[in-house]
């Protein structure tokens, strides 16, 4: 969620270069769809999109049918520009339910990446909660399932790996945020055969940069960045100043996707799932997969100089 | 749940302003003319307040009993509950209160009114006007447009300060009272500023103004005793 006066005036200047580049032969969405930039997740090799699609916030409108239809309209975008993941849990209130609403307004079958988690107390009401969730996404069944911010995770975490044995669940995997329980998820992370881990990674939160994500690589367990704007926070912030010279040398043409691309050339990252409500947005956050990667560094200089700003 | 601890309050916040906003639009279209129902009654429990006999203060807690468990219904389970899970507490709350409105005010009349110094009278119904009519003003004012305000009756922060307003006038047993309007008031200023919206302030001004001249009436109370 980004919403200040200078950052709209950004992304105007931005789909102005977007609207310009669709008038030619080789227009964005088109060259997105085919060339989107993939990471494998290690356990298994299969190539996932860098950027997917988050839904805390901004996915969670209740029963507003203009507002669930401006959510469907962005999945819609998000697939058409090559997206996959789509990310939710029960914590977000309606966010399961408008992402099944927007799946089934889609005139054709998606290879949607169906990424949620299981967050409860009480650990014998998992499976149950699990169902519920499918249901609102109508989904035969979830590729991922995560342990939402490590709660009751002895239990829950069992029983993930039994329902992936059983063939009900293709990944496992542990979340968590704004650098909670950054301990608890390094001897999760050592102990337990997880596919995915899921940390909150961007220019000014990289404590996951010293341990685990090291060890994600180390392990061959695949990583999912939450909050890369620090919910809109960071961009605000950052649309106050004008892009640095080095934002054009990357390709990026905003601070979303100079963010966005600072995230996903960390090698040990797999995808991250910027969140969003605007269509403009998600093909600009797509678009950030393209083009050049930024290297080591110019990573730190770009840390260096976002922090400063 | 043993994990509470390491949340930060903004996790709590599920939805933008904007969901937040429309949703309120659509619970006034929802509920009118409900509002304009409840505002005619409080309009007669000021009057109440203001010349009315002791005895009328049965009535007066029964009819913020019925605004207290229309909010909790309507509001809290009808619509809050579809962005926000912990609005379904929120409505066990606020039923609650709506409970023990009708067992201290109707069942045992152990509110009075009358006895409060004139500075606590001013406060008090200018509490009761303000849940009236200066909430609804304040978020017109404040660009939230009149569509999508907190109205007596059918708001819960209107009806809260209301009440607050209302104990503070009153005398007798009325502690069980307290707790949850008050509390109310920091979650709802606690969710308006991780929304930024510019009324944040107002909803625990309400309660620290409350507070304050609760102890400074109870102070002159025990003074004169």
């Amino acid at each position: 969620m980004r919403s200040t006066e200078a950052y709209n005036a950004c992304r105007r200047r931005f789909l102005g270069a977007l609207a310009t580049a669709a008038a030619l032969p080789w227009s964005f969405p088109a060259a997105a769809a085919d060339a989107v930039g993939t990471r494998p997740i290690p356990s298994t090799g299969e190539r996932l999109p860098v950027i997917g699609l988050g839904s805390w916030i901004t996915f969670n409108v209740g029963n507003d049918r203009v507002a669930r239809d401006e959510c469907a309209a962005v999945i819609r975008a998000f697939f058409d520009a090559g997206g996959r993941v789509i990310d939710s849990s029960p914590m977000y209130g309606s966010s399961q339910d408008v992402i099944g609403y927007g799946l089934a307004k889609l005139e054709r079958p998606v290879p949607v990446f169906a990424a949620d988690k299981v967050w409860i107390a009480a650990a014998s009401r998992g499976p149950a909660q699990i169902e519920e969730s499918r249901r609102h996404w109508n989904v035969a069944r979830f590729d991922l399932l995560q342990v939402h911010n490590l709660l009751a995770w002895e239990t829950h975490l069992p029983m993930l790996f039994s329902m992936k044995s059983n063939g009900r669940l293709r990944y496992v995997g542990i979340t968590t945020s704004e650098g909670r329980r950054h301990r608890d998820v390094e001897q999760i992370m050592r102990n337990h055969p997880l596919d995915f881990v899921q940390v909150t990674y961007n220019p000014v939160d990289r404590d996951v940069e010293a341990r685990i994500l090291p060890l994600a690589r180390e392990r061959g367990i695949a990583v999912i960045v939450n909050r890369p704007f620090q919910q809109g926070a960071l961009t605000d912030a950052l649309a106050r100043r004008p892009l640095p010279g080095w934002a054009a040398d990357i390709g990026c043409m905003s601070w979303a996707q100079c963010v966005l691309k600072f995230i996903v050339s960390h090698p040990a990252v797999t995808c991250v799932i910027p969140a969003t409500t605007r269509v403009a947005h998600v093909r600009e956050n797509v678009a950030a997969a393209l083009g050049t990667m930024p290297g080591e560094a110019l990573r730190r200089r770009m840390a260096a100089d976002i922090a400063r700003l | 749940m043993s994990e509470w601890w390491t949340y930060r309050l903004s996790s709590f916040l599920l939805f933008s302003p904007r969901t937040y906003l429309r949703l309120h639009e659509r619970y006034n279209v929802d509920v009118w003319p409900a509002q304009l129902v409840a505002l005619v009654i409080g309009v007669a429990l000021l009057v109440i307040l203001l010349r009315g006999p002791p005895k009328a203060a049965r009535i007066v807690a029964f009819a913020l009993a019925a605004c207290w468990a229309f909010v909790a219904w309507a509001w809290h389970v009808m619509h809050y509950a579809a962005i926000n899970w912990a609005a379904t507490y929120f409505a066990a709350a606020f039923a609650l209160q709506a409970l023990l409105l009708l067992w201290v005010g109707v069942v045992r009349g152990a509110l009075a009114f009358g006895s409060a110094s004139p500075t606590t009278a001013i406060v008090g119904n200018g509490l009761v006007a303000w849940g009236l009519i200066g909430l609804p003003i304040l978020n017109a004012l404040f660009g939230q447009g009149i569509a999508q305000a907190d109205f007596f009756g059918t708001g819960a922060d209107s009806t809260v300060a209301a009440t607050l307003g209302v104990l503070l006038l009153a005398t007798g047993r009325r502690w069980p009272l307290w707790p949850i309007p008050l509390a109310w008031c920091a979650i709802t200023g606690a969710f308006a500023a991780m929304m930024r919206l510019p009324a944040a302030p107002v909803m625990p001004l309400v309660a620290l103004v409350v507070v304050l001249a609760a102890v400074f009436e109870s102070r002159r109370r025990h003074r004169a005793a």
